[in-house]
């Protein structure tokens, strides 16, 4: 793990200008900013862990809780809203049993929501492990979220 | 690329480049940006590739993915050059037909031609379609015709001649005083002059100085910043290095939403090649001047849209705003003189040197110059990036370009300046879209996104919508913005849930009033507009959830039932099969119910039913 973090902030000059796209790379490599994670880093750059806490709870883009084997990102999008959003978040959140910004127990999935991915052409679009789902619906999302092995009501006929 | 080390080599290469093209050679260009891209562009790319392998036709044949071409309801498009063939809503496996019949062949394929709705007619060409008609694509256009990897294209197209007529003797303060002639206004919300920027940083003591280029593009419903940096990222940088080079600055940053992982991408290979090429880094093009890019990810906080908090953020702190008693021209990033312009407003730069300052004015009203990238889109037919001239009316952007409401539904309101703007009604349509004409009623320019809403659209819930948005995105410094925009977001919540109190209108006013005169930043000082001006022109919505109890889009989930329409409903069964909660039931070919008791009210029943039999109320 040391020698991982090393070679992250060596990547960036080891300068303390680069936090946010260091801890950026650092979540990327470790699933989320855990607490050895953060003090190593804190270590390294010779910055106090509150400031990293600070960044860690401030962006969004952070996640200081272990996250889900399948990542779930519905556009929230001003666009998408009035196209329907809404109700297939609720849907979402009712199936998974989490609210958006949450990882399921069994960490199988984080669903979460996202301001605007500029595709407003599809909307209302959830991006599932980083593939686009364009025009969704309640429906589609459904057999998206049985495809997953979730147990959902779909219509098997259409 | 070989480095290049004076103005002259780079015209000289631009030149060799441009005569080494040939004009009839076939070129399929496909559209790549995030919008076609999510439709699957990329199997069609490479189905291309097969294609033109497997025929062997391998330098015959030019395939170009391209930027964004801005008609993203439509995607994936396709052109074909020379003859300029517009196809749209192209398959994947079309690519074998497109090379054989139409390439190769000169055969048009009728189906994948865009039909006019109005007048059923096929159009054959890209600017023929009233789509892009009456625009000005001045600035967007280019995206069309360039692989934004491809240094080469860029300078096929004229690119970088901008930056060889500076560095080939014009003077700082002539630069500057060109842009200021332009008044052209900040693109990303604020619409301030973009040449008082430059002077003012230049002015103002204290090296070293930077710029910065603002892509952290928040306001939901807006893409153009994106599009523009993805498609065509020198453009960017050309106009990043003749502002650096005017200010006096060597050192700049893009400062880029993490979200738009494309557009992250394809700027790092730009400002590679460009290092290679030697139009970045130490003495460029033999002129003495140094400038060097560095490219920051943003962290997903909205906030950082705002100038002073992204300079917290590239600080590596929270993005929190500052009071601007010191404007960041004087003391900015690491308290150094620093000048920020958004992605679109750097775009107008090359323009501006290229054409010259009078002909700009030309373009707009007397207050607003040139054109302006709105996002169209929402309930609208032809969603995309559409860029026109200020002065151009809101009805013209809305019926003649975006081709009207989906399914012929009655337009009644259109969202522009994102969370800080407001929504604009119906008699508001001929409006002459520019800066000071958005702000006299109610909304801004923002960085113009624009979301059109039909009769089904509850003002209420997208007041609503904004504020939440607002809450969770406020920073939490200033108390009016932290506080008193979770109370009137409650207050709404309330009112949608049907729970509204007659005092509630008077109180949504006053506060709102009191958040913009006590907020620091512009976050908080527009985060009421949404709510006064649908406040201002839809009261009537508020009135009926409030006095009736009654959401008349039928949106409010706390306020509306579900039923079946007996007439309608055939007995398909879909809605009992996909019910979650076992409320709608009925045997086949017969009359289906919804239970209330049951209902959760989830929707899914009024989505799947094909014969509209599930009635909302």
């Amino acid at each position: 793990m040391k020698a991982r973090i090393k070679e992250i902030i060596d990547k960036y000059d080891t300068d303390k200008g680069f936090l946010v796209p260091i801890l950026q790379d650092v979540q990327r490599e470790f699933n989320y900013l855990q607490r050895e994670v953060l003090h190593l880093v804190s270590a390294f750059l010779e910055v106090p862990i509150s400031q990293l806490y600070e960044l860690g709870t401030f962006y969004k883009a952070f996640s200081l809780e272990p996250r889900g084997r399948h990542e779930m990102k519905l556009c929230t999008g001003t666009a998408c809203h009035v196209r329907g959003v809404p109700l297939i978040k609720d849907n979402i959140g009712r199936i998974l049993q989490i609210q958006a910004g949450e990882t399921t127990p069994d960490l199988e999935f984080t669903f979460e929501t996202v301001n605007c991915l500029g595709a407003c052409a599809l909307g209302p679009i959830l991006v599932v492990d980083g593939e686009y789902h364009g025009n969704i619906s309640i429906s589609k999302t459904n057999k998206i979220l049985k495809k997953l092995g979730k147990k959902v009501k779909i219509d098997e006929e259409s | 690329m070989k480095k290049v080390k004076t103005p002259e080599e780079l015209k000289s290469l631009q030149e060799e480049i441009q005569n080494s093209r040939d004009p009839e050679k076939p070129c399929i260009t496909i559209c790549a940006g995030t919008g076609c891209l999510t439709y699957g562009t990329q199997k069609l790319i490479d189905n291309f590739n097969v294609e033109i392998e497997k025929q062997n036709l391998k330098g015959k044949i030019e395939i170009r993915a391209s930027g964004c071409h801005g008609f993203c309801e439509r995607g994936p498009l396709v052109v074909i050059n020379p003859q300029n063939i517009f196809y749209q809503r192209v398959g994947f496996d079309d690519a074998e037909e497109i090379i054989k019949e139409t390439v190769l062949n000169g055969k048009i394929i009728d189906r994948l031609l865009y039909i006019d709705p109005l007048t059923k007619e096929k159009i054959f060409h890209e600017d023929e379609i009233p789509f892009y008609k009456r625009q000005m694509r001045l600035v967007f256009g280019m995206n069309g015709n360039i692989d934004p990897n491809s240094l080469e294209d860029y300078l096929a197209v004229g690119g970088f001649n901008a930056l060889i007529k500076v560095l080939n003797g014009m003077e700082p303060e002539a630069i500057i005083e060109e842009i200021k002639t332009a008044n052209v206004r900040g693109r990303g919300g604020g619409g301030f002059s973009m040449g008082q920027k430059w002077e003012a940083t230049r002015n103002a003591p204290g090296l070293p100085k930077y710029i910065i280029c603002n892509a952290d593009e928040g306001d939901p419903g807006a893409y153009m910043d994106r599009s523009l940096l993805e498609g065509n990222p020198y453009l960017i940088l050309e106009g990043m290095l003749i502002g650096a080079y005017a200010i006096g600055s060597n050192m700049g940053y893009i400062y880029v939403r993490n979200e738009y992982p494309l557009a992250v991408k394809n700027i790092m290979i730009a400002v590679e090649k460009a290092r290679e090429l030697g139009i970045l880094g130490k003495n460029i093009l033999g002129s003495g001047f140094d400038f060097d890019v560095v490219i920051n990810r943003g962290g997903g906080a909205f906030v950082c849209g705002e100038e002073t908090a992204l300079i917290s953020s590239i600080e590596g702190r929270s993005g929190e705003p500052r009071a601007k008693y010191v404007y960041p021209a004087e003391r900015g990033l690491y308290d150094k003189p620093t000048n920020i312009n958004n992605v679109e407003t750097w775009a107008n730069v090359p323009l501006i040197i290229n054409k010259g300052a009078e002909w700009y004015r030309s373009i707009g009203t007397e207050n607003s110059k040139g054109t302006k990238i709105f996002a169209l889109v929402g309930k609208i037919n032809n969603t995309g990036l559409v860029e026109v001239p200020m002065g151009i009316t809101l009805r013209e952007i809305v019926y003649d370009i975006g081709g009207g409401i989906p399914k012929d539904r009655k337009f009644k309101a259109v969202q522009v300046g994102g969370p800080s703007g407001g929504c604009i009604p119906e008699s508001h349509l001929d409006l002459p879209v520019d800066f000071d004409a958005l702000s006299e009623v109610g909304s801004m320019m923002g960085s113009g996104g624009m979301i059109v809403m039909d009769d089904c659209t509850c003002m209420v819930d997208v007041a609503l919508y904004f504020l939440k948005f607002l809450e969770e995105e406020s920073c939490g410094k200033c108390t009016p913005c932290r506080e008193g925009v979770h109370q009137m977001r409650l207050i709404l919540e309330r009112i949608t849930e049907g729970n509204g109190k007659e005092e509630d209108l008077n109180t949504i006013e006053w506060m709102g009033k009191a958040i913009i005169d006590g907020s620091l930043c512009a976050l908080g000082g527009t985060a009421p507009n949404p709510v006064l001006t649908t406040f201002r022109y839809f009261k009537d919505e508020y009135e009926a959830h409030i006095r009736e109890k009654r959401c008349p889009a039928g949106i409010c989930k706390a306020l509306i039932t579900y039923t079946v329409d007996p007439e309608t409903c055939n007995g398909c069964m879909v809605c009992a099969r996909i019910c979650p909660t076992e409320a709608a039931t009925g045997e086949k070919k017969e009359l289906h119910t919804i239970d209330q008791e049951k209902c959760i009210k989830c929707g899914a029943c009024f989505e799947s039913c094909k014969f509209d039999a599930v009635k909302v109320s």
